[in-house]
């Protein structure tokens, strides 16, 4: 596998909403290169006919009988946000971003 | 005997009978607390009056003539990944900094419910991400056996507040071996129950295939008594296991354990492991022996590559579960000025909130989950995942129990490997294949190596389910021990 560059460091720090300084850019590529260049070793197993294990447990399609049950307030829920405003979560604005 | 240096079982019994009360009990405990806490740092929230007002409404309790279990009364400290009503929850995040839940976790309501009483919340390696708790936002905690050491991670404050007295009992959450690493250096036991036996219901998730909640204690019997009051079926938890919780307190009052096949797992061994740690480990195996133990090797060749499919696994799943904290419903927000749009807002938030060991995991996540990448990396671990699975139902067609170090090395000087995270990574390399596969495992204390004088931990592995297998075992193992040692391990720590 090729060596991760500063420049895939900055698209995956895009991907993971973290905007990074130029510094944790250059710091973080030399650390996941050695990281990746280490667990790169799975991709040398001979697994092909192996089935994957997303889990431990066989478990399938856990259900709960559909019954309404007590919640949180809204006062509750709202209770951590950063920003309320008439009992919703205040958030910045999220339209026009392109603009 | 002062109250900080009795057994949770002792404490329990005293409360029970009248004796003394839980006030008296938490007051001895927040005092120690106090005193040691200068040194120690383990604990980010302690509030007296809190943990009085618990202690208050367990004697009242008692006195109404309310049947509790046998640890009512009895304090403990309280990973600060779990959700409580009544003081901050941060996963020792800046980025959840004061955030209190309006919930309680399963583990939480069931310590309440049997009438433990809760003395604060410890420090941990931010979101349990990291063997040493150097990685936690609020500062590092110290190895009561040498304040210059960590204390494991990530569960570290909960291992140096039950091996510094601090606290009887205390909580832990095992991923990639988080419980039994800390317990491991501090000279304690800690357990990682079967995957699914305990709840994760309010547990702030890391990586949730993995994450298991499981006790720790200055004694097998003790940690057998808290693993019994809070696992158990939990259908708030969809991985949550409906079949009863393995009588674990019973075996660890068996006290027998001639016949039983013990197996010495071939791969774990080499380069890395100290040879004060592989000269305990074979004392422990000629200890068995004499205890009527058939001791048989066993391949599991998988094992050699649990470290790097966890090491794609767990950050995968990070990367997925901590997209939660984007700043809009709670916790840390960034740069809400009027000019910052929500997504920058975010990245800000995230950027400012996230330490640096979070910020790895989730951009490896992002890049073992990304088109292009994801069958070499996150598909091939998924396998050896199956692969490693294998290798431990083979091996225990053969025997009862696995053994193995808990990790490879003693406590390491803080500051070591805090910059080279490989080096750090090392240290889950016995506890790892046990999350991969979900099956049960327990770290008891085993004595000390001879080039450091610090603890060395014995990992006793069992089936899923098999929970019960390594209370026997390690009971056993450690009655056999104190009689050598003439009491427990931790007598030999110096006074803080």
């Amino acid at each position: 596998m090729s060596a991760i560059t500063r420049d895939e460091v900055a698209h995956l720090a895009k991907l993971s909403r973290l905007a990074l300084t130029d510094d944790e850019l250059g710091h973080f590529a030399t650390q996941l290169d050695v990281i990746i260049g280490s667990v790169a070793k799975v991709a040398e197993i001979a697994a092909e006919d192996v089935p994957p294990s997303s889990h431990a447990l066989p478990l399938t399609n856990v259900f709960r009988a559909d019954e309404v049950r007590q919640s949180l307030t809204p006062q509750q829920a709202l209770s951590g946000a950063p920003a309320v405003e008439d009992d919703r979560f205040r958030v910045p604005r999220i339209l026009g971003e392109e603009a | 005997m002062s109250l900080i240096h009795k057994t949770a079982a002792e404490l329990g019994a005293l409360v029970a009978s009248g004796e003394v009360s839980a006030v008296e009990v938490a007051t001895a405990h927040l005092d120690r607390i106090e005193a040691t806490e200068p040194k120690l740092h383990a604990f980010l929230h302690v509030d007296r009056e809190v943990t009085l007002s618990q202690a208050r409404e367990v004697d009242s309790r008692i006195a109404s003539g309310e049947q509790l279990g046998p640890l009512a009364g009895v304090p403990i400290a309280h990973k600060d990944i779990f959700a409580t009503r009544d003081m901050p929850t941060t996963a020792a995040s800046k980025i959840l900094e004061g955030w209190r839940p309006p919930y309680d976790a399963t583990v939480t309501a069931r310590l309440r419910a049997a009438g433990l009483v809760i003395l604060g919340k410890t420090n941990l390696d931010e979101f349990a991400m990291g063997s040493s708790t150097e990685n936690s936002a609020y500062g590092v905690t110290r190895n009561p056996w040498d304040l210059s050491r960590i204390p494991g991670g990530s569960s570290g404050g909960s291992s140096a507040a039950v091996s510094g007295y601090q606290a009887p009992l205390s909580t832990g959450t095992d991923t990639g071996g988080s419980i039994r690493q800390p317990a491991a250096v501090t000279g304690i036991v800690g357990m990682k129950p079967t995957y699914g036996g305990s709840s994760r219901y309010g547990l702030i998730a890391f990586a949730s295939s993995l994450d298991t909640p499981g006790p720790f204690a200055r004694n097998v019997h003790d940690a057998a008594l808290l693993h019994e009051a809070f696992s158990g079926y939990d259908p708030m938890d969809s991985t949550s296991i409906d079949a009863p919780v393995p009588s674990v307190v019973a075996a660890a009052q068996a006290g027998d354990i001639s016949g039983m096949r013990v197996g010495i797992v071939r791969e774990f061994a080499g380069d890395g492991y100290q040879p004060g740690v592989i000269a305990r480990f074979n004392d422990a195996v000629k200890m068995l022996e004499s205890l009527g133990a058939e001791i048989v090797e066993v391949s599991c060749p998988s094992f050699d590559t649990a470290l790097p499919a966890y090491y794609l696994i767990a950050p995968s799943e990070c990367s997925s579960n901590l997209a939660r904290f984007d700043a809009m419903r709670y916790g840390l927000r960034v740069g809400d000025d009027g000019t910052h749009s929500a997504e920058e807002v975010m990245a800000l938030t995230r950027a400012a909130g996230f330490g640096p060991e979070v910020k790895r995991r989730i951009m490896l996540g992002t890049y073992a989950l990304s088109s292009g990448y994801y069958d070499a990396y996150y598909g091939q671990a998924q396998k050896v995942r199956t692969l490693i699975a294998r290798d431990f139902e083979a091996a225990f067609g053969q025997v009862d129990v696995l053994i193995s170090p808990t990790t490879p090395t003693t406590a390491f000087p803080i500051g070591e490997r805090a910059d080279d995270p490989m080096a750090m990574y090392l240290a889950d390399l016995c506890t790892i294949p046990s999350n991969l596969a979900g099956n049960a495992a327990i770290s008891i204390p085993c004595g000390l190596a001879d080039e450091d004088n610090l603890p060395v931990g014995l990992q006793i592995m069992a089936p899923v389910l098999g929970d019960d297998r390594c209370y026997r075992v390690g009971a056993v193992l450690e009655k056999a021990f104190e009689a050598r040692w003439g009491g427990p391990l931790l007598k030999e720590a110096p006074a803080l």
